[in-house]
């Protein structure tokens, strides 16, 4: 699903939405921390807010688990609205950040817990207790108490409880976040295999740009309580909309100019006096004189000693190399100050042809490399 | 929802009914009169006349007792050695307290919590019983004197019980917990390194306690400065006891007005003015509290 | 912190615990004194536990003192859980203010104060005192005290684990019987504890709201000690702190081993 390219309901106007976000502002006494947000999240989809610290996220999770109530606007699950439905009665679960396993009870009482409440038959417990295990591995963990458990087993537990009611909506809310960096890959291929199992619709909340770009279908990039972006990962990564989202996801080169010249596909962006303009591809046709930006990043700059043959080239200094391992970034200062990154890939043992501090290089780059943008 | 409401207002209406309330009723028994009958006041409220008792019981209120208590100089002196008596033996708290709860807070982590139940047990023996236990030790023939003489330090037995000395070390005594407990718990968080750092940058160990340690303990200062000052303020029990009658304080002023005059009016003005005093420290020690249980 | 513990430090602790355990220790050894004169030593003997037992008053007054703690200890802990769910769980209400100053205020008001108002009260609506009024009194401030004891327990309690609960459906007071209970049951129980011997030693308080017949052991206690020191008091003395001492050790040694789950989690 989330692998398959055919998998994009967000675009059939005939699709309905799982969950319909309209209007909604939620205000702590005078601070808004979510303003006039709306968003349509569409069954099977696994779906990644992403955004700075204290930009909403939370808030709005809670506010589809029910914990807390929309100042205004509505949230709607299949065509109804969720408002006033406490959190008991939604069929909507979350695994919480801070996993929030019952200490005084054992693996399968934490995962029974919902079920009980469900009032379903003890066979039936567990049978889908022992099939909720199998499905996060931790068959041979059942009867321990949480804190006999490592960081990873008590995530998989608190997942394994969220989905054992088979939610519509399970929403994740910093899922990985106290797992070191070789467990979180693991997990996140885990996560992906499980959503696609069970065929539910995942909601995450993440800090982690590499983490949304490896799980998600589709990506929301938050800024202050309001929607910057919402697209597919690549989309959000080679077309950004605005320098924020541009900004907040990788590394980039932002160039601030002019329109110089306009047209259809190609324009021009006169950008210092004295330097070269630079010639951008793009989409969207705007007005001579206009002020735009152009995005660029950094992997599709090149670097080299003589001048190259692409569209735009500019001469420059080495001012810093960063060497990654796989790649080394190189800061090059033109004439009037700016910094533009290239970025190499280290295939050679020696890597990076010769250049080093103080030289005198060329960057040069396509013009379908960048992105124009506006704001 | 509904229920669980219900449930939670249970605990509010009772402490408004028998703690808020009764502050009132102590009021209006203050503007009364003492009478030779059962109850021993007037006015009082006939509720069978309705509406013009109740008027009749507010023509009849008036703030006798209290011209009473300022013309009087037993209840002024009363008030002010009451006032000397608590200030004083906060001070000498505090300084009993501070190095005992700063030694707890040096201490290696796994004696910490022994010792602070050593701290706390006897605060969960009986007041009475641990006033009680210095009568003994303090008696003209009692443990210390008689330790005193037997070593030669004095010659003739020193007269502690009944005096004002006995009701401080009565007091230290009794409530030197409540001043550990706080100022132990602000100590305990602070960070070691804060130290390190203040002696880093120059200064001595003592001006790195003055600089650093003790303003950081402070909330815990203050914490255990009101949970001394003002209980012992309105303290009956240790100075009937140790204190005799050489010792005036207005809790037991209070005490032998209500019991032994059985002047109930007097005995309320009492109480309010009092109560007057303390309103100020206990509003001081609620927004600290909450100050603290926000962090 | 973690300091130096210096020979400054050992010095401290030991005085201080000292001038704490002295007068204590005294009284029990002297309770097993032979002589009547509390303070000369005559001979080890337990005869005064033997006359302690014989005493009718006494008995009769710790009978009616354990009945009034054990009520009391009930009632204010169930009052006091409720008093600090709604202090650190319900954010905002209306009289927040005041609820917050009722629940501190009678751990510092002078006792006299306390009894003195309650005592107007129980006239003024008619009621007859006895061991009834002297238990709605030490539920008063003893709710108080469960409070302070149970909400410093709650606030370290992650809430997320009652959303939690009802994230998977479980109602409120299911949430709280089913996750928050089980969790906060040590501070239940010090509460539940603490409440006990408080109602225990009230002395004041219990004697401006008692009634004829209703003599608790406190003011039992008061009116020989005001009749001068007896052995027979220090026997008293000695087996309350032994049963108050057991009780708190093992309160805390549970306390503790409840505390280890919870810091591995
Ligand atoms: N109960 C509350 N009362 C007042 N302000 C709140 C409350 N909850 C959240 N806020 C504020 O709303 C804003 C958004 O908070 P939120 O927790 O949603 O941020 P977040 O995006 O999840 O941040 P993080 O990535 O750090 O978890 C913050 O500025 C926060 O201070
Ligand atoms: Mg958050």
């Amino acid at each position: 699903m989330v692998n398959d390219v055919n998998f994009r309901p967000w675009e059939d106007p005939e699709a309905a939405p799982l969950i319909d976000i309209a209007n909604v502002t939620k205000r702590f006494g005078a601070f808004t921390a979510i303003h006039d947000l709306s968003l349509k999240i569409y069954p099977r989809e696994f779906f990644a807010i992403l955004g700075p610290s204290g930009c909403g996220k939370t808030t709005l999770m809670r506010m589809l688990g029910g914990f807390d109530e929309p100042t205004s606007g509505s949230i709607n699950l299949e065509g109804e609205d969720l408002t006033g439905t406490s959190p008991a009665k939604r069929p909507v679960n979350m695994m919480f950040q801070s996993y929030a396993l019952f200490p005084h009870l054992t693996v399968q009482d934490n995962i029974a817990f919902g079920l009980k409440r469900e009032k379903m038959p003890k066979g039936e417990i567990a049978e889908r207790v022992e099939q909720m295990l199998g499905l996060v591995q931790l068959q041979d963990f059942a009867a321990r108490k949480p804190h006999q458990l490592s960081g990873g087993q008590r995530q998989r537990v608190a997942l394994a409880r969220a989905l054992a009611k088979r939610p519509k909506l399970l929403l994740l809310d910093e899922p990985l976040g106290a797992l070191d960096k070789k467990l979180r890959e693991a997990t996140q291929f885990e996560l992906m295999g499980i959503q696609e199992q069970l065929g539910c619709t995942f909601v995450i909340v993440t800090h982690d740009q590499e983490e949304a770009m490896t799980v998600s279908s589709r990506i929301a990039v938050m800024k202050q309580g309001e929607i910057a972006q919402v697209a597919p990962p690549e989309q959000i990564y080679e077309a950004p909309a605005s320098r924020y989202v541009a900004d907040f996801i990788g590394d980039v080169n932002i160039i601030e100019g002019h329109v110089s010249a306009g047209g259809e596909s190609r324009m021009s962006l006169s950008w210092r006096e004295g330097e070269p303009e630079l010639v951008v591809e793009t989409g969207i046709g705007l007005p001579r004189g206009e002020t735009a930006w152009l995005s660029l990043r950094p992997e599709k700059v090149s670097i080299a000693t003589t001048r190259p043959e692409t569209d735009n080239a500019l001469q420059g200094k080495v001012l810093d190399i960063a060497y990654l391992g796989n790649v080394s970034t190189y800061h090059v200062e033109l004439a009037n100050g700016q910094v533009v990154k290239a970025q190499e890939t280290n295939a050679g043992r020696s890597g990076n042809r010769g250049i080093t501090w103080d030289d005198q290089v060329w960057v040069g780059w396509s013009a379908e490399a960048g992105v124009v943008l506006t704001s | 929802m509904k229920p669980n409401r219900l449930l939670m207002a249970i605990p509010y209406i009772w402490l408004l009914v028998l703690f808020l309330a009764p502050f009132g009723i102590v009021i209006k028994m203050s503007l009364s009169d003492l009478a030779v009958s059962i109850p021993p006041y007037t006015p009082q409220l006939d509720i069978s006349e309705g509406w013009a008792g109740l008027r009749a019981l507010f023509a009849n209120l008036d703030f006798e007792n209290y011209a009473w208590l300022a013309d009087d100089p037993l209840y002024i002196n009363a008030f002010t050695s009451s006032l000397i008596i608590a200030a004083v033996s906060t001070l000498l708290t505090l300084l009993v307290a501070y190095p005992l709860a700063y030694a707890m807070a040096c201490a290696p982590r796994r004696w910490r919590g022994l010792l602070v139940m050593l701290v706390i047990l006897p605060f969960w023996t009986s007041f009475l019983i641990r006033v009680y236990a210095w009568i003994g030790i303090l008696k003209s023939e009692g443990l210390l004197n008689q330790l005193l003489l037997s070593v030669g330090v004095i010659s003739e037995p020193l007269v502690i019980l009944n005096t004002t000395t006995a009701v401080y070390i009565g007091i230290v005594y009794s409530y030197l917990p409540f001043m550990v407990l706080p100022i132990y718990a602000a100590l305990e968080k602070m960070d070691g390194s804060l130290l390190e750092a203040a002696e880093d940058l120059g200064a001595s160990r003592l001006s790195a306690f003055w600089l650093v340690t003790f303003p950081l303990s402070l909330p815990g200062v203050l914490a255990g400065c009101f949970l001394v000052f003002i209980p012992a303020l309105g303290e009956f029990v240790i100075p009937d006891l140790l204190g005799g009658s050489n010792t005036l304080m207005i809790g037991k002023t209070l005490y032998v007005e209500f019991f032994s005059n059985l002047d109930w009016p007097v005995a309320s003005a009492v109480a309010v003015v009092l109560l007057a005093i303390l309103i100020v420290p206990i509003f001081l020690f609620q927004r600290q509290q909450q100050k603290v249980s926000e962090q | 912190m973690t300091g130096r513990f210096s020979w400054f430090n050992a010095t401290s602790v030991a005085l201080g615990f000292a001038f704490l355990y002295i007068p204590i220790l005294i009284l029990i050894i002297f309770s097993f004194n032979e002589s009547k004169l509390v303070t000369v030593w005559g001979g080890f003997s337990t005869k005064w536990y033997g006359e302690l037992l014989q005493n009718e008053a006494y008995l009769n007054a710790a009978w009616v003192t354990l009945r009034i703690a054990f009520v009391t200890a009930t009632v204010a802990t169930a009052l006091g859980t409720i008093a600090a769910m709604m202090l650190v769980r319900s954010g905002r209400f209306r009289g927040r203010t005041l609820f917050t100053g009722m629940v501190y205020a009678p751990l510092v008001m002078p006792e006299v104060i306390t009894g003195l108002s309650l005592l107007l009260l129980f006239i003024s609506i008619g009621m007859d005192r006895g061991m009834l009024t002297i238990t709605l009194a030490h539920i008063t401030f003893c709710m108080c005290f469960a409070s302070v004891v149970i909400s410093s327990r709650l606030v370290t309690f992650d809430s997320s684990l009652e959303e939690a609960a009802e994230d998977l459906g479980a109602s409120p007071l299911d949430a709280f019987l089913s996750v928050t209970l089980p969790n906060i049951l040590p501070a239940i129980a010090a509460a539940w504890l603490l409440t006990f011997t408080l109602s225990l030693d009230d002395f004041v308080i219990a004697s401006f709201t008692s009634g004829p017949g209703a003599t608790t052991l406190p003011m039992k206690i008061y009116s020989s000690v005001r009749l001068g020191v007896t052995p027979e008091v220090n026997a008293l003395s000695t087996i309350l702190i032994g049963l108050v001492a057991t009780g708190v050790i093992v309160a805390s040694l549970i306390g503790k081993r409840a505390e280890r789950i919870t810091e591995a989690t």
